[in-house]
């Protein structure tokens, strides 16, 4: 029981740090129904931002969070800065052309964002300084430390106040309504050019804290992160229903936890041992492991296949009248 | 229209001019031979701190031989040094080595991972070009009957067993947990070390795998927690191991943690933080620090760091292909690889001869631990027998 508690917790922190990058793809798709596959690259970069500066300040002997603020503080308008500049020089160029081209701009664009932190940041795994000690509390016989229940508070409060913004502010209206039909919101008098660059930059600074969750969770960085991180996340929006917030974070939860219970589970699940199977290796206690834990992404994205093959638009689907 | 025409003409004159006086210097100062020797390791990705470790070891070697104006069937030999990037990828392993084999160079240091030194195995054996791996551990590598293919580390079968039954006699765990990264590496020497620990009756739970792109390891080890092993084996490299061994650490496993060489580096601290403290870990071979005071000296001087892991190794491996070369009069592989084969060489980690196979003759194996963020040897291993690193120390002076 204590190993399924654990593999809960394991499974919400991962995911709500999928949740926090999912939303950024998911706002961009809402929006000008664009797959910004750039955005992997901006939550690399938030890390590498704030792993640097976490570095220089670790010798002024500041209090740790003081450090870690600092650092996430500079990240996240350093990734406003590139999630704006991606979208004025390399999206909006290309915003009437046919929908391929601004797709194959974004996987343009995500090689020369890493092959730039590349240049800037050397290709060594970064080691994240461990200035935060970890305490680990035991409930019911799960661990999950300081550095989990922070991850947890921090992307609650963001998904909260993200939809606070879209759903219940003069701005969220407006992103909305572009959102829903682009020109006639322009004619309404809302200016689309600012309100598509504002949902790059909110992307860009969620992503970027998403960057320092994962640089401080597990301490490392490197200038490939962006790619892997970035297609889980993007799983984790198409799961939810792309173009849906809620969706969204749902999508990251769920993909986190399927991991987790896939990774603990899927081994001893496909044992042929334990099923009876009369096998030579089974003898004397032995096991026949037909799926071990190597498996565990192969298990999410089944997952991810099935509920597309049911649900086609996602978990939550894609309301058209609500995307933003 | 015309102007641009001139002014193309005038560039192309140019141009040819600048060839003529290039080639002209050339031909000038041509009385030395240009022999090339390759290097392939990782120089981007995860351990590409490690590549240049090794390319370090060999670049060493062959600007030394410069240096020492070595003359072979008369001629002064100018030795240049090739080095490529093969990102540890396996394709991009086998399509480097067509590029040094299209480069003629005379002889290649590397690569550094058994997952990309075996499958370029063959392509230099093809082509006859003699290869001297100073890091591929997986025994498989030397048991494809291939002539050309050499290395001067000890092989998976031999550290596997080593740190085993290190693990078995010093902390007598009664469960053990085997991790690996699914690579050729990983996965070898995590067999290895399962079999040594079933051989003592120890119990070894089923195998657990990730990959060697894993960050988050909690599922494995929450689910490994649960069957509360005394130790814990991992076959992989620092990179995928540092964190692997604090989120086990976070999740409270107190179990000894121990490792390949592929993760026996400083770098582990840096990675795991306070966690790594007291992990074990082995390497074929002799710690980088019980190298000649010689090796130490010129590397420290030339590349202003200490070396980190394999760089004596390749440092022997290039030697070794100079010296075949001198000893045969010639820097023709078909002619200086029988000598190779034959060598007996002392150098940077002391004496070196291969057996048939091309695997070196009685190679030694360090067992590590990890001390205030630094890791330091403890016990070196040879034929079966087990001494303190500090006996060792005594003994060799």
């Amino acid at each position: 029981m204590d190993t399924f508690l654990q593999q809960l917790v394991n499974g919400l922190t991962a995911g709500s740090v999928y949740a926090v990058v999912a939303l950024g793809y998911t706002m961009v798709y809402g929006i000008i129904q664009l797959i910004n596959f750039a955005h992997g690259e901006v939550v690399m970069i938030g890390a590498m931002v704030a792993f640097t500066i976490i570095n220089l300040l670790v010798p002024t002997g500041l209090p740790p969070f003081a450090i870690v603020l600092i650092g996430t503080g500079c990240a996240v308008p350093v990734c406003m800065l590139v999630g704006y500049s991606v979208e004025r020089l390399a999206y909006r160029p290309l915003r009437h052309a046919p929908r391929l081209a601004p797709l194959i701009t974004a996987i343009g664009v995500s090689i020369i964002l890493q092959h730039l932190a590349l240049m800037v940041w050397s290709r060594n795994v970064l080691a994240f300084p461990q200035i935060i000690k970890s305490q680990t509390y035991f409930i019911g016989g799960a661990g999950i430390t300081t550095v989990q229940i922070a991850i947890l508070a921090i992307c609650l409060t963001l998904m909260a106040g993200l939809a606070i913004l879209v759903y219940r502010t003069p701005l969220g209206t407006a992103m909305r309504a572009t959102a829903q039909n682009a020109q006639v919101a322009g004619l309404m008098g809302i200016d689309v050019n600012r309100v598509i660059a504002i949902t790059f930059v909110i992307g860009a600074s969620l992503g970027a804290v998403a960057g320092v969750l994962f640089g401080t969770y597990y301490g490392i960085a490197q200038y490939t992160m962006g790619s892997v991180l970035g297609l889980k996340a993007f799983s984790a929006a198409v799961l939810g229903g792309i173009g849906n917030i809620p969706g969204a974070m749902l999508g990251g939860v769920l993909l986190g936890l399927v991991e987790a219970l896939g990774a603990g589970y899927i081994g001893d699940f496909s044992d042929l041992c334990q099923w009876g199977v009369p096998l030579q290796a089974c003898e004397g206690g032995g096991h026949f492991i037909l799926m071990g834990s190597n498996y565990q992404d192969v298990f999410a994205f089944i997952v991810l296949i099935l509920v597309l093959v049911i649900r086609p638009q996602g978990l939550l689907g894609e309301r058209v009248g609500d995307r933003s | 229209m015309k102007k641009l025409q001139v002014g193309i003409t005038l560039i192309a004159a140019a141009v040819a001019a600048a060839f003529t006086l290039v080639g002209c210097g050339q031909s000038g100062s041509g009385s030395g031979t240009e022999v090339k020797i390759g290097h392939v390791g990782p120089l981007t990705g995860g351990i590409a701190h490690l590549g240049k470790d090794n390319e370090n070891g060999a670049r060493l070697a062959v600007e030394e031989a410069n240096a020492a104006k070595i003359k072979i069937d008369g001629k002064e030999i100018k030795f240049v040094f090739v080095p490529e990037d093969d990102q540890a990828d396996p394709k991009v392993g086998t399509t480097v080595a067509q590029k040094m084999v299209d480069a003629k160079v005379a002889g290649v240091v590397g690569h550094l991972n058994s997952g990309t030194s075996i499958p370029a195995s063959p392509i230099y054996n093809q082509a006859g070009i003699p290869v001297i791996s100073g890091s591929a551990t997986n025994p498989k590598l030397t048991e494809q009957g291939f002539k050309t293919q050499f290395r001067v580390v000890g092989r998976d079968d031999q550290q596997g067993p080593a740190i085993a039954s290190y693990l078995a006699t010093n902390n007598k765990p009664k469960v053990v947990a085997v991790i690996d990264d699914a690579t050729a590496y990983g996965e070898g020497i995590a067999n290895e070390v399962e079999k040594t620990l079933k051989a003592a009756k120890i119990n070894v739970l089923p195998r657990e795998k990730g990959t060697d792109k894993t960050t988050d390891w909690k599922a494995i080890l929450t689910k490994l927690r649960g069957r509360n092993p005394d130790a814990v084996f991992y076959g992989g490299m620092d990179a995928t191991g540092g964190p692997l061994m604090k989120q086990g650490r976070e999740l409270g496993i107190k179990a000894v943690f121990a490792f390949g060489d592929g993760a026996c580096t400083d770098e582990m601290a840096k990675l795991a933080g306070e966690a790594a403290e007291g992990l074990l870990c082995s390497q074929a071979g002799l710690p980088p620090q019980a190298a000649s005071k010689a090796f130490l000296d010129a590397y420290k001087k030339k590349f202003n760091s200490d070396p980190i892991l394999y760089s004596p190794f390749t440092y022997d491996a290039a030697n070794m292909l100079i010296q075949a070369m001198q000893k045969a009069n010639s820097t023709d592989p078909k002619k200086y690889l029988p000598e190779l084969a034959k060598l007996d060489f002392s150098g940077a980690t002391g004496k070196i001869a291969f057996d048939s196979k091309g695997d070196r003759k009685d190679a030694e194996m360090t067992i590590f631990t990890m001390k205030g963020g630094k890791i330091e040897p403890i016990a070196i291993i040879k034929s079966g027998k087990t001494q303190s690193y500090a006996d060792f120390l005594k003994s060799a002076k």
